[in-house]
């Protein structure tokens, strides 16, 4: 009996190997790191013109060569004749990673409990396998702003690339504390304040704020004149801001706002960013005038009031630009990222230009966050971000052939796709088996 | 002839007794513009004659009749009015969510022609929108069919009137959220939703076989039988199995679409189109075979669990497997840019220009029962045009002129940057709606203040 189970046991071992090939049906196709030759492109670099006929090196995670003529003997060649190459596009403000199914509390990561917060991390709860993260990529966008939102300092967000199995390995190289700027405007029509009582609202939030400004000021003195101070994370990561160690994300939309926001700007010496700016356009001098740069976006947005033009989200970042205000756009989106390169167009179309549409999600907020010297244009060095389109990215009817994230061949596929694949072509179809 | 005249004469008059509302008709001639027909090709420049808000001629040269005006649409694209088969615009109210059914209640009662997003629908070339009821109940209230006459102070002369009916069904997370966890009773589950449509169904059968027998009844000698108590709310469920009325179903998941078909099937209902319809793709087959296809959005998915596992191909899939298809906006957002929601199947699937093109005009308007009016350029519709500077399906395209009947309610170059037609004095602070997009979305509206118990729990949920 013994050996009778001996040996079975002995060759259900045997087959185990092949039970494992034979479970399994298909091969999954991951990120894969190399040495790439894509040649004969039309590069569009964004920073020094369009090159025909050109070919482009990626070694190392990064842009190693371009020219006419490369060679290589070990790099993977891919023809890339009658194709376009861009660089990565960048959406300057996001909740990617952050959530997975937003009506799914328990999904939805990016805001904490508190008015100030600026220490929660956004880079602490991205999600590398978040659904949303490999639908965004196949569209072209391979680096995002992550943002927490919620109170007066809701956290700090992060740059990530998306691609990488840890936050670690995604992460960009830029972080940012996000702040809310109190709203002196009637939030919309159920907003049944009084005039008074809005004016009062915003002075008591403005007090506030500025309240919490001056005790991270004194925080960082204290800290600097060498004082032992008590644990307190929220002025440790606000004090970093005060420094200049790390920029303020500024959210704010409604004109008067922005005016209050420029005015308690000045004289503090912070590097900023102003983001959401809606009605930037009504006070496009004003900001021209501050030099603050200006993440705006969603582009495809209704007006902020009954009696705008229709057109106005669509016209701010021609209308800023025009005023000389540097822009970058956004989608503040989670699972809509996807959709930046069409914002752009968008925005293209009604004012801002085709050239300057698409360095508004390229090299502008690589200026604005600093990071510059490594992405947002195709160029010698730069980190290896970069897509190949059939054509101009922002049409629909442009397809993206492939996508370089960090040096790393992207799997041109994700959950939609595959639906895809399978359901084209059911089987069995109407009939029954 | 004069007596002829005469009569029909006498024959508007008793139309306008009946019509309480006179819409406004235009004649027009665009001339030398790429005409997408939609149905019958594309026509290079050529022109479109309107005369009393119809097409009257197309063709090459054509000349305008005295005083008729003429538009140069020279290098502009020209297309039928688009056609949103999903919408909230011009609407006061959009759910009465106080029980599983309201057959009963009509949006027509409702039309506010004075919302804001009319005009910004128009100024995306929008005509024709489907004002819907929402989607709290299984069986929801009948929609309102809506064209863009913007400026029209009488809600009736916005409502398309020679529209059929439709009624919106819903389906999933949204009734049986509001009524099973809300409220505590059916349905709380996808069962308990094809319960409520059987059950419904089957007690109108019952209504209507009750006055058969009455009516039979009344017509014998002697009859002394009351008739039964009239009830507008299953009388209504009688007009859908009587085929009177489109079915409009807010559906997701794969499941409870195929549900719904075999439902129909029972009952032998042929009206049905399913709206938002995220895994429609999996049941692509049977909603080509048994219904009038489905209406979905372009690429929306993941804003709730049961549209997480969605496709953006999904309209791609459908439009394959023979399936009528259109793609519509439940967005005053979306609304005003369905021509780039179109064209997004062409990044996700690859369609032609007609068939993307089709989704937003013509197909629409058969999910609709308008398709003989209005869809198309062909002579004899309903002149709802609308002029692009650049092909539609372009991301760069710019939407120039929008006509209703012949009349250009919108028109890019006339248009100001402030729109204020009266200003208040006493209102200091203009209300500024700073997250619209989210407000726009409104197929749960109005669902809150029944349910607030529910810590607010309703405003985070979309469509």
């Amino acid at each position: 009996m013994n050996r009778i189970l001996t040996s079975f046991c002995a060759t259900l071992l045997a087959l185990l190997p092949l039970m494992a090939v034979a479970q399994i049906d298909g091969e999954f196709v991951k990120p894969r790191n190399g040495k790439f030759l894509l040649k004969n492109a039309t590069v569009v670099t964004v920073t020094k013109g369009t090159l025909t006929n050109t070919s482009v090196l990626l070694e190392n995670g990064k842009i190693s060569q371009i020219g006419t003529g490369i060679t290589s003997s070990d790099a993977e060649e891919i023809d890339c004749t009658g194709l376009f190459i861009y660089p990565g596009i960048i959406d300057s403000g996001t909740r990617l990673g952050l959530v997975e199914v937003s009506s799914v509390p328990e999904t939805v990561d990016y805001a904490e409990i508190g008015n100030v917060s600026p220490n929660m991390q956004a880079l602490t709860t991205v999600n590398p396998n978040a659904e949303a993260i490999g639908v965004t990529r196949v569209s072209g966008v391979t680096t995002v702003l992550t943002v927490p939102s919620g109170g007066l300092f809701p956290g700090t967000a992060a740059l990530i690339n998306l691609n990488g199995y840890t936050p670690d390995q995604m992460y960009g190289g830029f972080k940012a504390v996000a702040m809310s700027f109190p709203s002196s405007g009637r939030r919309g029509r159920f907003d049944r304040r009084s005039d008074e009582d809005i004016k009062k609202d915003g002075e008591k939030a403005m007090k506030e704020a500025s309240e919490i400004w001056e005790n991270a000021k004194s925080y960082l003195e204290l800290k600097n004149s060498g004082a032992e101070l008590a644990y307190y994370p929220e002025m440790e990561q606000l004090s970093k801001v005060i420094s200049g160690a790390l920029p303020l994300l500024i959210e704010v939309n409604a004109a008067s706002d922005i005016l209050n926001a420029i005015k308690w700007v000045e004289g503090k010496n912070i590097k900023v960013i102003f983001t959401g700016v809606a009605e930037g356009w009504r006070v496009a001098d004003q900001l021209a005038k501050s030099k603050i740069p200006v993440v705006t976006g969603p582009v495809q947005a209704l007006p902020t009031r009954a009696s705008d033009r229709y057109d106005t989200p669509y016209a701010n970042a021609g209308m800023l630009a025009k005023a000389g205000v540097k822009v970058a756009l956004r989608t503040d989106e989670e699972e809509n990222v996807r959709n930046l390169p069409f914002h752009a167009a968008f925005a293209a179309a009604y004012g801002l230009g085709k050239e300057e549409a698409l360095k508004a999600v390229t090299i502008n907020p690589a200026e604005i966050f600093g990071i510059a010297d490594q992405y947002g244009s195709v160029e010698v060095g730069k980190r290896a971000n970069l897509i190949v389109s059939t054509g101009d990215p922002f049409e629909t009817r442009s397809q993206i052939q492939h996508v370089f994230i960090d040096g790393y061949r992207i799997p041109m596929s994700n959950r939609h796709i595959r639906l895809y694949q399978e359901f084209l072509e059911r089987s069995p179809g109407l009939k029954a088996n | 002839m004069k007596k002829h005249i005469f009569l029909l004469a006498a024959l508007i008059g008793l139309g306008i007794g009946i019509t309480p509302a006179q819409v406004q008709k235009g004649s027009v001639l665009i001339k030398n513009a790429t005409v997408l027909t939609i149905t019958k090709g594309n026509l290079e420049s050529s022109d479109v004659l309107v005369q009393n808000g119809i097409i009257t001629q197309v063709g090459k040269n054509l000349t305008a009749p005295n005083g008729i005006s003429i538009i140069d649409a020279t290098g502009k694209y020209l297309m039928p009015g688009i056609i949103d088969a999903h919408s909230h615009v011009g609407l006061d109210v959009v759910n009465e969510a106080s029980a599983p059914i309201t057959a009963e209640i009509r949006m027509k009662d409702v039309v506010n022609p004075y919302e804001i997003g009319i005009y910004r629908a128009l100024a995306g070339g929008v005509t024709v929108s489907h004002a819907m009821h929402g989607s709290a109940n299984v069986i929801g209230g009948q929609n309102a069919t809506l064209k863009h006459r913007w400026g029209s102070k009488d809600p009736a002369d916005i409502i398309m009137q020679d529209a059929p009916r439709t009624i919106k069904f819903a389906l999933g997370e949204n009734p049986t959220r509001v009524h099973g966890r809300g409220n505590g009773i059916q349905p709380r589950s996808r069962m308990g939703v094809e319960a409520v449509i059987r059950n419904g169904f089957n007690e109108a059968l019952q209504y209507k076989k009750a006055w058969e027998n009455y009516n039979l009844a009344k017509t014998q000698k002697g009859n002394t039988t009351t008739p039964p108590a009239y009830n507008e709310r299953l009388q209504t469920l009688v007009d859908i199995l009587d085929g009177k009325i489109i079915i409009h179903c807010h559906s997701y998941r794969a499941d409870e679409i195929y549900m719904l078909i075999n439902v129909v099937k029972d009952f032998n209902i042929k009206k049905l189109v399913f709206q938002h319809t995220n895994e429609g793709f999996k049941v692509a087959p049977e909603i080509a075979e048994y219904t009038m296809g489905a209406s979905v959005f372009a690429d929306w998915w993941s804003y709730k669990m049961e549209v997480y596992y969605s496709t953006a191909y999904n309209a791609a899939i459908l439009q394959k497997n023979g399936a009528l298809t259109s793609i519509n906006s439940d967005s005053a957002e979306l609304i005003r840019h369905l021509y780039h929601e179109a064209a997004k199947t062409q990044r996700y699937g690859g369609l032609t220009d007609e068939e993307a093109l089709a989704m937003i005009t013509i197909n629409p308007a058969k999910q609709l029962g308008i398709e003989d009016k209005v869809g198309s350029i062909e002579i004899g519709k309903q002149a709802d045009l609308a002029i692009f500077e650049g092909h539609p399906l372009s991301s760069y395209a710019v939407p120039q002129m929008t006509f209703v009947d012949g009349i250009k309610y919108f028109d890019r170059n006339s248009d100001q940057l402030d729109q204020r037609q009266r200003v208040a004095a006493t209102e200091m602070v203009e209300p500024i709606y700073l997250r619209a997009n989210e407000e726009a979305h409104r197929c749960m509206q109005d669902v809150n203040s029944y349910f607030e118990a529910f810590q607010g729990a309703f405003f985070s949920e979309k469509h």
